[in-house]
């Protein structure tokens, strides 16, 4: 609090010293008149003119020296995309022209100033116009404001040209500006999606499709609010980072969950603002490596210092260097925070890096309660199930021992203590009508088995009836009842031990013989 | 070059006589004696219908909203530039918007106040300061003191133009003391920030009340607009064809026609952001999941607001700068004894530049999302606009060439104002190409450009303004020493502040930054962004060493002893030193040229009334 006072009262006794000088300069005034003091300050004036002209223009030059490593396609700072170089280009051809004005103007306006600073006797040139020198002068500025307009419309419009509609979106496509054998362009297509505050990534997976959305669907677990009924989002994954190989195009596809936000990579000259309710689009292609571009900043000296200068182990900067993305339209009190790192790698890198990253769905939503799909198989599940149960019969059919000729029906399941099918177990069953109308000659008894649990009747019982479903469900499916008998064991056959929940597991089990074959 | 003439004036300047023998008896003082306008305190000095009062009224108001706005910046520029010093010592002005830590018992600016401070930022300074206080002082001050009437044409709208504008200034002051804190979205208030309470608790109250400020302020704007419009196209006086109004006149009469064009799309705009906030409409909002909730609207557009916002916005930048140019075109031929150079040019270029301001607003937007064919439009038109702005900054020159310049607060400002409109002016042309604005765009390059292009270059231009018709309005000079100390220290100061921000832009720095810590790419300035800060606060002292000289001068300045003191030929020196109400206290004078004879014939200066020679070439005026 003191230091505050002390402070106010010598920013108080300041102004009261300044107020001060100006009125001791305003009583000198009075007594040498004011025109001789107009003189004196239409001198001292006009050389300060002078002094700030060449002062400006030294501390601009020297100003652009010292940052010229952050100068746009200067030093390290030249653009990580393929794009990026026009654009800087284009920066710098602005430069040029924008630089001589900006120096001829301020030469000509204080110098001007400084010679022709108020004198005793002097009367000012009558000059009201000269049509000519406006002509001259309306006439420049418009002819290099046309070839600006087009060179910049030149690369904007093939900067944000779309991809082309025939185009291919695949997960590791071929190299960049090379056409794939159907003669289309191919690109990868990544999903940015902005939200307080933070960035939700999303990749295709295999089938280089992004799944359809829908905002009411968004949950705790599905914070896209992907819609699980569409194949194409099975697969879609959801990395920390943006990794994306090297010359290859990439279309981000950009939204937002709640308020505007912006997709910026300032090393690709990359920038877009998400829309809530309007997905928007950028296409770009990196063309420099994470580590191509450390080892372009390793030549300069401001990347030498520690990138943790708390930490005398850690990196220099040069090696810890990072592309990084940034929110860049405000979204609220933490928009200064929405970071995520980008890697450019090599093309094998990125495929590894691919077949490393797991579906969110299968990950985190399969089998949950918001699962829409918990009650069906998914198409992948269907054929390995399939192929796994054809594998066990035709095991079956070319064994020699009785025992062997027993099949267990893993994914027969029945509702708890009751004898009726679970719905995914008709996938199971499905594959044993197949296999019996494949094999004509096979019967087979459909047998239930319990664990110990409860009475001993009770287990026969329901053993008996879930037998039977599983033969209704056979003869509903046009098995003839001749090829078919049913029985119940209770708790009888075990395989296992009853006294670990893994072993009665196990024993409760619906299995089938192959009687003949 | 020059017009040559032999006849010589036979009779010797005298305004009074002049008046006399050529003026125009309008009998005003016959049916205003007693002056029902101002007889006492309260119609003189507060509700007062004169508009050299209600000029002043804008600029005193404008000038207390310069000092919160500047002091607002002085705050966020510590956050950004001293980012680990304790701000403990601004609790007791900014309250729990400070945060203490219990352990350290240090004070950190927190991030939603922070952002509240930028919002109301640049708020206050575009619209309170350099809408009202730059064109609301000046148009109202010189409009009728310089086309020769007695007042505006309804100064009783005039008046209400005021108060609007006081009402307006203070629902904005109110919501700073909200609990939920002033609105927090940025001075373009976009949706759906502005909409939502739950993206940000500035968009609560804070939104309601900064909404109702501005829509008192557009009644203001409004009001005022049409009075400009009307009193220059019906009071001139006698002679005052359009090619003789002086240059300031021209810009105020461009800037009317602007605002009033322009700013009821904005409110237009914020109705429907009211309605989106209020009763439950979707113009601006579309499947939106915050706070946990899926929100019902869909099918609006976020950027159908930032077209309604620019639509005005765009205008807007030229409803400041054009008032500041006009401003300055007017001090610099006074003070340079020389005609402003190419009169008829700078009119046109006035009028190019009114025109095409309306034709450019997408280039805010360019990474908005709209479709990228559109831009293309915009970047022509916005490219175009530098033809005109060149031709006025080359006629600038030309117009100190070969002058006889008295160096003096308002000149010194004045042509520090074209220094700045060079600098600022030529990084548009960066902007305003799309493909460099990709990178560009919501930038420090951004924060250099406009600040210096149309906040320092237009505060210079108000300050040119204020040093030199410091005398008409309260018969007394500022202090001239303390205005030299203020212009040399605000021009290296405010280069100092700005010019840096130019590479932290090409480095990338985002704008509307809280702290740059989070990124690696971002956090290597600090030492620039100290220099900034330090360099900012001395520059805002200096503006208040602007202050204490303006109210010392009121009372303490130096007086105006003669009626004319800069041998100026316009029309408001020709009224007497004390104007009071009507202006002329007899006649009104007639005019019988342009406004620019300076060093004609040989003479220093010929005033607008004085008949043209025998001979004279009137010069197409």
């Amino acid at each position: 609090m003191s230091t505050g006072l002390i402070i106010i009262l010598s920013v108080l006794l300041l102004a009261v010293v300044v107020v001060q000088i100006g009125r001791v300069t305003e009583l000198a005034a009075k007594i040498r008149g004011q025109e001789e003091v107009q003189l004196e300050t239409n001198n001292r004036n006009g050389i300060m003119m002078m002094v700030f002209l060449i002062l400006f223009l030294v501390f601009c030059i020297w100003s652009a020296y010292s940052f010229k490593n952050w100068m746009l396609g200067y030093g390290p700072h030249i653009s990580a995309s393929a794009h990026g170089g026009e654009l800087d280009g284009m920066f710098n051809t602005t430069l040029v022209f924008t630089g001589i004005v900006f120096i001829l103007c301020h030469i000509a306006l204080f110098w001007f100033a400084y010679k022709y600073r108020g004198q005793k006797g002097r009367i000012a040139d009558f000059m009201p116009h000269d049509n000519k020198l406006e002509i001259i002068w309306t006439a420049i500025p418009a002819i290099v404001m046309c070839y600006l307009v087009i060179k910049g419309l030149v690369a904007w419009n093939a900067v944000m040209a779309d991809v082309p509609d025939n185009s291919i979106s695949s997960q590791t496509p071929i190299d960049a500006g090379v056409l794939n054998a159907d003669g289309n362009e191919e690109y990868i297509e990544i999903e940015a999606t902005g939200a307080q505050f933070l960035w939700y990534l999303r990749y295709p997976g295999a089938d280089g499709k992004l799944g359809a959305r829908d905002y009411t669907k968004i949950t705790g677990i599905n914070p896209l609010g992907q819609i699980w009924k569409d194949d194409k989002n099975l697969d879609d994954f959801q990395p920390t980072e943006i990794v994306l190989p090297v010359n290859k195009s990439v279309r981000v596809r950009i939204t937002s969950r709640d308020v505007l936000h912006n997709f910026a990579l300032p090393h690709f000259r990359v920038k877009m603002d998400a829309v809530p309710g309007m997905p928007t689009y950028f296409t770009f292609t990196p063309n420099t490596t994470t580590e191509e571009y450390r080892e372009r900043l390793r030549d300069y000296p401001e990347y030498q210092a520690l990138s943790d200068p708390s930490d005398p182990e850690s990196d220099p900067l040069w090696k810890a260097f990072n592309f990084e993305l940034a929110c860049m339209e405000l979204c609220g009190s933490g928009h200064f925070s929405m970071r995520k790192i980008v890697r450019i790698v090599s093309d094998d890198e990125y495929k590894d890096w691919v077949s490393q990253q797991q579906s969110y769905y299968l990950s985190s939503v399969r089998g949950t309660e918001e699962d829409p799909r918990k009650n069906e198989l998914l198409g992948v599940e269907i054929q390995q199930r399939k192929q796994e149960f054809n594998d066990a019969v035709d095991k079956a059919l070319s064994a020699e021992e009785a025992a062997e000729k027993i099949i267990r029906l893993k994914y027969v399941n029945f509702e708890t203590g009751s004898a009726n099918l679970t719905a995914l177990s008709r996938y199971e069953l499905d594959n044993l009508v197949t296999a019996l109308n494949k094999y004509s000659a096979v019967t087979i008894e459909v047998a239930g088995h319990t664990d110990n649990n409860g009475a001993a009747d009770a287990n026969m019982l329901l053993s008996q009836n879930r037998a039977a479903s599983v033969y209704n469900y056979l003869i509903d499916n046009g098995i003839a009842a001749e090829r078919l008998r049913s029985a119940g064991y209770g708790q009888n056959n075990p395989v296992d031990s009853n006294d670990t929940d893994e072993g009665r597991a196990n024993n409760r089990r619906t299995e089938f013989k192959i009687l003949t074959q | 070059m020059s017009s040559v003439t032999t006849a010589v004036p036979a009779k010797p300047y005298d305004d009074n006589l002049l008046i006399e023998e050529f003026g125009y008896e309008d009998h005003f003082h016959e049916h205003h004696h007693g002056d029902k306008y101002q007889s006492n305190f309260i119609t003189h000095y507060i509700f007062s219908q004169d508009h050299k009062i209600i000029g002043r009224q804008f600029l005193i108001t404008g000038m207390f909203w310069a000092l919160i706005g500047a002091g607002m910046s002085i705050i966020f520029r510590l956050q950004l530039g001293f980012p680990e010093e304790s701000l403990a010592w601004l609790k007791p002005l900014l309250g729990k918007w400070i945060e203490i830590n219990a352990e350290t018992g240090m004070g950190t600016l927190s991030p939603e106040f922070y952002y509240a401070l930028v919002t109301m930022h640049g708020t206050i300074i575009v619209f309170f300061v350099l809408t009202a206080g730059l064109s609301g002082t000046f148009s109202n001050l010189l409009i009728p003191l310089q086309i020769g009437a007695r007042d505006m044409a309804s100064p009783l709208l005039n008046m209400f133009s005021y108060w609007f504008f006081f009402l307006a200034s203070v629902v904005m002051f109110y919501s700073m003391f909200l609990s939920t804190g002033p609105f927090s979205g940025g001075w373009t208030a976009y949706p759906p920030l502005s909409v939502l309470p739950q993206a940000s608790s500035g968009s609560g109250a804070g939104m309601t009340l900064w909404l109702v400020s501005l829509v008192l302020f557009v009644i203001s704007v409004g009001l005022g607009g049409i009075n400009y419009i009307t009193t220059v196209l019906n009071l001139r006086t006698k002679g005052m064809n359009m090619w003789r109004m002086p240059l300031t006149i021209w810009a105020f009469f461009v800037t009317a026609i602007l605002a009033l064009l322009s700013f009821p799309v904005l409110v237009s705009g914020f109705f429907l952001l009211m309605f989106d906030r209020g009763m439950g409409t979707s113009f601006y909002l579309s499947e939106i999941f915050i706070a946990g909730e899926a929100l019902p609207n869909v099918g609006g557009s976020a950027i159908l607001y930032q077209h309604l916002f620019w639509f005005l916005g765009h205008p807007e930048v030229y409803i400041i700068i054009l008032p500041a140019m006009g401003l300055v075109s007017e001090v610099l031929s006074v003070h340079c004894r020389k005609p402003i150079f190419g009169y008829k040019a700078m009119v046109y270029s006035i009028l190019a530049i009114g025109f095409l301001s309306f034709i450019v607003w997408a280039h805010h937007m360019f990474m908005s999302g709209v479709n990228p064919f559109i831009s293309n439009f915009f970047v022509i038109f916005t490219l175009i606009i530098a033809v005109p702005s060149a031709v006025k900054v080359f006629n600038w020159i030309t117009t100190v060439y070969r002058g006889n310049i008295r160096f003096n607060s308002a000149s010194l400002f004045s042509i520090g104002f074209v220094s700045m409109f060079i600098s600022g002016g030529l990084t548009g042309i960066f902007l305003g190409n799309s493909a460099i604005d990709i990178q560009m765009h919501d930038n420090y390059f951004v924060i250099a450009h406009f600040h210096i292009v149309m906040g320092i270059a237009a505060f210079f231009g108000m300050f040119a303004g204020i040093y030199h018709w410091f005398p008409k309005m309260y018969g007394r000079f500022m202090n001239e020493t303390l205005g030299k100390i203020h212009f040399w220290g605000t021009l290296v100061g405010a280069y100092a502040i700005f010019w840096p921000m130019h590479y932290l832009g090409l480095a990338g720095l985002p704008r509307r930054y809280y702290s740059f810590d989070q990124f690696d790419t971002f956090r290597q300035f600090a030492e620039i962004n100290k220099f900034i800060t330090v360099a900012a606060i001395i520059v805002f002292a200096l503006q208040v060493l602007f202050v204490i000289n303006f109210f010392y001068s009121i009372w303490k300045g130096r007086k105006m002893t003669t009626k004319n003191p800069w041998g100026a030929t316009t029309l408001e020196w020709t009224t007497p030193i004390k104007t009071g109400h009507g202006n002329w206290p007899g006649k009104i004078p007639t005019v019988q040229r342009w406004a620019y004879d300076y060093g004609k014939d040989g003479r220093e200066f010929i005033p607008q009334i004085e008949p043209l020679a025998e001979g004279e070439s009137d010069l197409g005026h």
